[in-house]
């Protein structure tokens, strides 16, 4: 399996709000980011909270955002954050 | 009990933790554990054990591998490769849960928050606080973290980048602060003591005694 994404890449967290045991904060959704590393990979946490298996095992993307893209302006211009984030909720960034 | 003393004022309560009424996952756990002591999963005193060994996890152990990466290059290293190998280099068991460093740096500082419940790197540094796992922590800290930490008595340059991790998923996180200045002379152990749990979260910094 090939990680889709790679350290640097731009990516948009998709915005969708399915019910359940959902690890992507709403805070995040829709809103585009820089991949900082890939965090290794792990079974869907979304399914393994139904006893389900998860598999095959997600890419793990730690992404950063700056606080002005989460929250129009943060408290200082250079403010960011990381989050880690499922391949699944990840699409192409771009700009 | 009312004939030591006349009884005309009322008594402090004493709060019971029963006092409010059991959780619909108080109630669950409670019956996942009955079902698999008495299935022979586990034994009731291991289930004890388990709880007890968890409780005992302190921040010292964190304390102890920062002041070695403090002191040792290689070992900083390492420690930003995989805390939970490096730990167990110095005897301790951090667990299986990945935890991972991030090192604050001049211009760079860390806070680490899970917004969504409490994901912690407990069996490196104990228990979290209470306020960590407030509403009111876990959702300020994303969004104003200067301000969280101007109340825990930390004013940062707006030169200096405040970075939140929020630890959404299957890692933990864990500060590796800075170093303090006058710091020079001091044994690794000295320098442990120097580190406190909230350092290790980054709503403080380590001082060095004056």
């Amino acid at each position: 399996m090939t990680d889709r994404f790679r350290t640097g890449d731009r990516v948009r967290v998709r915005t969708a709000f399915p019910p359940g045991h959902v690890r992507t904060p709403f805070y995040v959704r829709g809103k585009t980011g820089d991949v900082v590393s890939v965090a290794g990979h792990y079974h869907d946490p979304e399914e393994l909270a139904y006893g389900r298996r998860g598999a095959p095992a997600l890419a793990l993307y730690r992404v950063r955002f700056t606080q002005d893209e989460l929250w129009g302006s943060g408290e200082a211009p250079g403010d960011d954050l990381v989050v880690d984030l499922y391949e699944n909720w990840l699409e192409a960034g771009h700009g | 009990m009312a004939e030591a003393h006349g009884h005309d004022h009322a008594h402090p309560h004493q709060p019971d933790i029963e006092d409010a009424a059991p959780s619909h996952y108080q109630l669950m756990t409670e019956a996942v554990a009955g079902l698999l002591v008495e299935k022979g999963v586990f034994t009731a005193d291991a289930l004890r054990a388990m709880l007890e060994a968890i409780d005992a996890k302190s921040p010292a152990d964190g304390a102890r591998v920062v002041a070695r990466a403090w002191a040792d290059d290689a070992f900083r290293t390492r420690v930003l490769e995989d805390v939970n190998a490096a730990a167990s280099e110095l005897g301790i068991d951090a667990g299986s849960i990945p935890i991972r460093a991030v090192a604050n740096a001049p211009g760079l500082h860390n806070l680490v928050v899970c917004t969504l419940c409490s994901c912690y790197p407990r069996l490196l540094i104990g228990l979290p606080p209470d306020w960590y796992k407030s509403r009111a922590y876990r959702s300020r800290a994303v969004r104003e973290p200067r301000a969280v930490l101007r109340e825990f008595g930390l004013e940062l340059p707006t030169e200096t980048v405040v970075r939140v991790h929020d630890s959404t998923a299957d890692l933990r996180y864990l500060v590796l602060p800075e170093r303090p200045a006058g710091s020079d002379s001091l044994d690794e152990d000295a320098l442990a003591a120097l580190v406190t749990r909230d350092c290790m979260i980054g709503t403080a910094r380590p001082r060095a005694p004056a």
